[in-house]
C-alpha cells in the first residue's frame, strides 16, 4: 500500500545563503542616514496625528472643498480620516524601514521535532485512560449508564424550549393577507382610491387594501399586501376565462411580492408587458397572467380578483385564493 | 547596570518568581518565522479583525439596534420628516452628525472587505501551496469555519442599519430560511418575532454581530495563531532549508518590528478608504419598507457568488401532498454551498487518502509541482468566478449594453463546462512550467547575448543558474502513484476493490509530473 518512491538521486543542499552587506551595514553614514529616514518617517506619523486633532476640533461638520477627481467633499470627515491614516501609515512605515534598514538580518535556524509523542508517553497515556475509566465500572453499572444517558438526553431539550417565546408560531399567518371582499385598492403611496376609468391603457398602479382613517400599516403588512395594477387592451390577454374573469375591463391586479424570494417586482417593461424581479431577474408575462418566463421563480405571481363598487372604484372581489411571496413547506398549492 | 535596566530587571523577577515565565519567553522570543510576501495574507486578517473590534465598538456607542419607528429630526435634509426605524435614523445620525462617525462606518465597512479577501487570498495561498498537509488539518478545518463565520458576520453587519438594501437581504435571507422543509416557516417566524420583517431580527442580529459571533471569532483565531506557532510556520523550499528546520528572524527584534509595523499600516491604508472612498451610503437608499425596492440591487461581494447561483437555479418546486419543496432555492443557497465548504473542509484529508502520503510537511509546495491540486484550484476559482459574475448579472446588463437573459444562459452553462475547461488548462500549464524548470537547470539562463561563431552560426549564450535557484527547482520529491493490486503482498485478497481502483486511479492522476533533473544527468551536463 504504501508508495514506491521514484526519488532519485537529488543534487545537494547548498546550505543557507550570505546574505552581503546592507549599506548601513558597512558605511557609517547610511547608517545615519536610514536612522534620520526611520526618524522622519515617525514624525510623520506625528504630524498626521496633529492633523487629526485639527480636524476634529476646528473644522465644522458642514464644510464643503472642492478636491480634483473626487469632487465636492466633506472636509471635515477627508482631513480626520487623512490624519488619522497618515498617523498610522507613517508610524508603520518607520517601524519596517527601521527593521529592514538597520536591525540584524542574519537568519536563524531553529530546528522541528516530529508532533508524535514518544512511545512511553503514548503508553502511559493509553494506561491513565484505561485506569480512570476502569475505575468508574461503567460497564458494570448499567442503571446509573442508562439514567445517566436519559437525563442527559432531557437535559438538552429545555434549552431549545427556553427559546420558544422568540416568535408567534407561524399559524395560518403565511397564506393570509389584508385583502378581502370589497377591499378598496388605494394608490400607495398617496391612499387614494382608484376609479376604474381614471386608468389609461399602459397604466401602472402600485397599490395597497384601504385601511380606515388613521390607521397604521404594519410592514408585516406591506409586506404581503402590495398589488400591481396594469391596464392592457382585453385582447391583449391571453389567459384561461377564470383567471380572464377576474380582471375588468382590461385591468389586471398581480401581487407584487415574488413567488421566489419576496422581493418587490417593480420593474415594468411597457414594450414587452413583462414584470421583472431585481433581486434575481425572475420574468412574469403579464399576459400570459404573469407566467414565469425567465429566471428562478417557479410559480406565477398570484392573482388578485378585482372588480368595481357602485361608485366606480376598483375593489377586490375576493381574497388571494393562493398565498402570496416565496414558498414554505405548508403551502398547498394546487 | 544601568538604572533602566536594573529597573526592568526587577519587573521580569516579580513576573518570574510568580509564573516562571522566563523558560518558556526565552524561548518564544527566538522563535524563528520563515519570510515570504504571502505568508502576510493571514496577517492582514487578523489586523483587519481587530480594526473590526475597535471601529466596531465605536460605533456601537450611538447605534440603537431598534425596529421601534421614529420620525426622522437630524440635518440630512432629503429624509426630514420620514419615518424609520431608530436603528436606521442612529445610522444616518452615526454618519453626519457624530464627529468621525462616518469615518469609522466606512473604515468597518472597509474593514470587513479587507477581511474577507484577506481570509480568501491566505486560503488560496495556504491551498496551492499544500500548507493544509499534516500536521496542520485541524488549522485548515479552523480556517474554513473562520470563513463561513466571515459569511454570517459580514451579512450580519451590513443588514443591521435597517436601509432598503439591506432589508432586501433580509427579505431574502427570510425566505432563504422559511424554504427549509418542516421546519422552515417556524424557524423564520422565531428568527424575526413574527411574520417578516418581525420586530425582533435587529435587535437579535445586533447580539450576534457584536458579541456572539465576534466572541467565536476570537476564540477560533486565537487557536488558529497558537497552532501556528506550536506547529511553527511551514516555509518554502530554498537553500538550506530541509523539512527538519526552520529559517528565518526571531521574533525579537525583526518580525516583531515588522508585523508590528504591519498592522498599523492596514490601519493605515483601511483609514485612508475611509477618508477618500464612500461604501455604503445608506442615506441614498432610504428606509427600509417591503413594498420598494431599487434596481441593481448587489449583496457585499463575498455574498455575490451566492446571490448568483440563486439566480441561475432553475425553476424547480415540488408540490406535493400539500407540502412545497422550494429546489430552487435549497440547491443554490444550501446544498451546493453545504456540499463545497464540507468538500473544503475535508480536502486535506482526501488528499492525504489518494496519494498514500502519511508524513508531515513542512515545506511548501510550488504549484506547478502539484499539478492536479492546482488545477483543482483553478477549477474552484472558475465556479466561483462564474457564479460572482452571474450575480452582478444586472449591473453588467445595464452597465455593457448585454442581454441579462443571455448572461444567465451564459452563467448556466458555463458554471458546468468552464470548471473542468480550466481544470485541463492548469493542469498543462503547471506540466508545461516543470519542462521549463527542467529546461532552466538543464541548459541555464538566456542571457540575450547573440554570438556569431567563426563557421558563421548565431549562438544564444546560456548562464547556468546559481546553486541556490537550481536547488529550488530540483528538491521537490516525485512520488510513484500508489499501486493496491487485488491480492497484497502476503497474498491476502483486498478488500472494497471498487474503492481501490478508484484510489489507483486518482493517485496516478495526481501523480503526473516532467521528471525533475537528477543530480547524474546534471553532472553529465557539466561534463561536456
Amino acid at each position: 500500500m504504501s508508495a514506491v518512491s521514484m526519488e532519485i538521486e537529488s543534487i545537494d543542499n547548498p546550505g543557507t545563503p550570505v546574505h552581503p552587506p546592507r549599506a548601513a551595514d558597512v558605511n557609517p553614514r547610511a547608517e545615519k542616514r536610514a536612522e534620520q529616514q526611520v526618524a522622519l518617517l515617525f514624525a510623520l506619523s506625528g504630524v498626521g496625528s496633529l492633523l487629526l486633532m485639527y480636524a476634529y476640533i476646528f473644522i465644522p461638520l458642514d464644510v464643503f472643498i472642492f478636491v480634483p477627481v473626487m469632487g465636492n467633499q466633506n472636509a471635515h470627515q477627508l482631513f480626520l480620516g487623512l490624519g488619522m491614516a497618515f498617523s498610522l501609515f507613517f508610524l508603520g512605515m518607520g517601524a519596517i524601514h527601521w527593521a529592514k534598514t538597520l536591525m540584524p538580518e542574519t537568519e536563524v535556524v531553529n530546528h522541528r521535532h516530529e508532533f508524535r509523542s514518544s512511545p512511553e508517553d503514548r503508553e502511559a497515556f493509553v494506561q491513565t485512560v484505561k485506569e480512570g475509566v476502569t475505575g468508574v465500572k461503567l460497564g458494570r453499572r448499567k442503571l446509573i449508564k442508562g439514567s445517566l444517558a436519559a437525563s442527559l438526553g432531557l437535559f438538552a431539550l429545555p434549552p431549545v424550549l427556553l427559546l420558544r417565546d422568540l416568535g408567534p408560531l407561524p399559524g395560518k399567518e403565511l397564506e393570509k393577507t389584508s385583502w378581502k371582499a370589497g377591499t378598496r385598492l388605494v394608490t400607495d403611496p398617496g391612499n387614494r382610491p382608484i376609479l376604474a376609468t381614471d386608468l389609461e391603457v399602459g397604466a401602472v398602479v402600485q397599490t395597497l387594501p384601504a385601511v380606515p382613517e388613521g390607521t397604521e400599516r404594519l410592514l408585516s403588512d406591506i409586506a404581503k399586501d402590495p398589488v400591481l395594477l396594469i391596464r392592457l387592451r382585453p385582447e391583449d390577454f391571453q389567459l384561461t376565462p377564470e383567471k380572464f374573469a377576474m380582471t375588468h375591463d382590461g385591468i389586471i391586479a398581480f401581487s407584487k411580492i415574488c413567488s421566489h424570494m419576496g422581493c418587490a417586482v417593480a420593474l415594468y417593461e411597457q414594450q414587452t408587458k413583462h414584470l421583472l424581479c431585481p433581486c434575481h431577474q425572475s420574468t412574469f408575462d403579464v399576459t400570459r397572467g404573469a407566467k414565469v418566463i425567465f429566471g428562478p421563480a417557479a410559480r406565477p405571481l398570484p392573482q388578485l380578483d378585482i372588480t368595481i363598487d357602485t361608485e366606480g372604484y376598483l375593489i377586490a372581489r375576493a381574497p388571494f385564493n393562493e398565498p402570496v411571496g416565496p414558498s414554505f413547506w405548508e403551502r398547498n398549492s394546487q | 547596570m544601568t538604572t533602566t535596566e536594573k529597573r526592568l530587571g526587577a519587573a521580569a523577577n516579580f513576573v518570574d518568581e510568580r509564573l516562571g515565565a522566563a523558560g518558556w519567553m526565552k524561548k518564544s522570543l527566538n522563535k524563528v518565522f520563515p519570510d515570504h510576501w504571502s505568508f502576510m495574507l493571514g496577517e492582514i486578517c487578523m489586523y483587519s479583525f481587530v480594526i473590526l473590534l475597535l471601529s466596531g465598538t465605536f460605533l456601537t456607542l450611538w447605534f440603537d439596534p431598534s425596529q421601534r419607528d421614529v420620525i426622522y429630526e437630524g440635518v440630512y435634509a432629503p429624509l426630514k420628516g420620514l419615518k424609520m426605524s431608530a436603528a436606521y435614523a442612529s445610522t444616518l445620525d452615526i454618519s453626519f452628525e457624530v464627529r468621525g462617525g462616518l469615518l469609522m462606518r466606512q473604515i468597518h465597512h472597509w474593514a470587513a472587505n479587507i477581511f474577507m479577501a484577506a481570509i480568501v487570498a491566505h486560503l488560496l495561498r495556504v491551498f496551492f501551496t499544500g500548507a493544509f498537509r499534516k500536521p496542520r488539518e485541524f488549522n485548515w478545518i479552523l480556517g474554513i469555519i473562520l470563513l463561513t463565520l466571515g459569511f454570517l458576520e459580514g451579512l450580519f453587519g451590513y443588514s443591521l442599519p435597517d436601509d432598503l438594501l439591506s432589508g432586501v437581504g433580509l427579505r431574502i435571507t427570510s425566505a432563504i430560511v422559511q424554504a427549509f422543509p418542516v421546519i422552515g416557516s417556524y424557524f423564520s417566524f422565531f428568527l424575526f418575532g413574527g411574520a417578516f420583517p418581525g420586530v425582533g431580527f435587529i435587535p437579535r442580529m445586533f447580539t450576534i454581530h457584536v458579541l456572539l459571533l465576534p466572541g467565536a471569532f476570537l476564540a477560533v483565531i486565537t487557536i488558529h495563531v497558537m497552532l501556528v506557532w506550536y506547529q511553527k510556520h511551514t516555509q518554502f523550499p530554498g537553500a538550506g532549508r530541509t523539512e527538519k528546520n526552520v529559517v528565518g528572524h526571531p521574533i525579537l527584534p525583526v518580525y516583531m518590528a515588522k508585523a508590528g509595523g504591519f498592522f498599523f499600516i492596514v490601519f493605515g491604508v483601511t483609514a485612508f478608504l475611509g477618508a477618500v472612498a464612500s461604501i455604503n451610503p445608506i442615506w441614498l437608499y432610504g428606509p427600509y419598507t417591503p413594498g420598494q425596492i431599487s434596481a441593481g440591487s448587489q449583496p457585499d461581494w463575498y455574498m455575490g457568488w451566492l446571490d448568483g447561483l440563486v439566480r441561475m437555479a432553475p425553476p424547480l418546486e415540488t408540490h406535493a401532498f400539500g407540502h412545497t419543496i422550494s429546489w430552487n432555492i435549497l440547491i443554490p443557497a444550501l446544498i451546493v454551498p453545504g456540499i463545497i465548504f464540507t468538500l473544503m473542509a475535508f480536502y486535506p484529508f482526501i488528499e492525504s487518502w489518494i496519494t498514500g502520503d502519511k508524513r508531515e510537511h513542512h515545506l511548501l509546495d510550488r504549484p506547478r509541482n502539484v499539478p492536479n491540486r492546482t488545477a483543482l484550484g483553478a477549477m474552484s476559482i472558475t465556479f466561483v468566478l462564474i457564479a460572482l459574475i452571474n450575480g452582478g448579472n444586472d449591473i453588467l446588463a445595464t452597465n455593457f449594453h448585454m442581454s441579462i437573459n443571455q448572461i444567465m444562459w451564459f452563467s448556466r452553462i458555463a458554471i458546468f463546462i468552464l470548471p473542468p475547461i480550466a481544470f485541463i488548462i492548469t493542469k498543462r500549464l503547471c506540466l508545461s512550467l516543470q519542462r521549463s524548470d527542467r529546461d532552466l537547470v538543464l541548459h541555464g539562463r538566456e542571457t540575450g547575448r547573440l554570438v556569431r561563431m567563426p563557421s558563421g552560426e548565431f549562438v544564444e549564450i546560456h548562464e547556468p543558474i546559481s546553486a541556490e535557484k537550481r536547488w529550488i527547482l530540483t528538491s521537490h520529491e516525485q512520488r510513484a502513484p500508489l499501486e493496491l493490486p487485488p491480492v497484497d503482498a502476503r497474498g491476502v485478497k483486498r478488500q472494497q476493490a471498487l474503492k481501490n481502483k478508484l484510489r489507483v486511479r486518482l493517485s496516478k492522476a495526481h501523480s503526473v509530473a516532467v521528471p525533475k533533473v537528477s543530480a547524474a544527468e546534471l553532472k553529465e551536463i557539466e561534463q561536456h
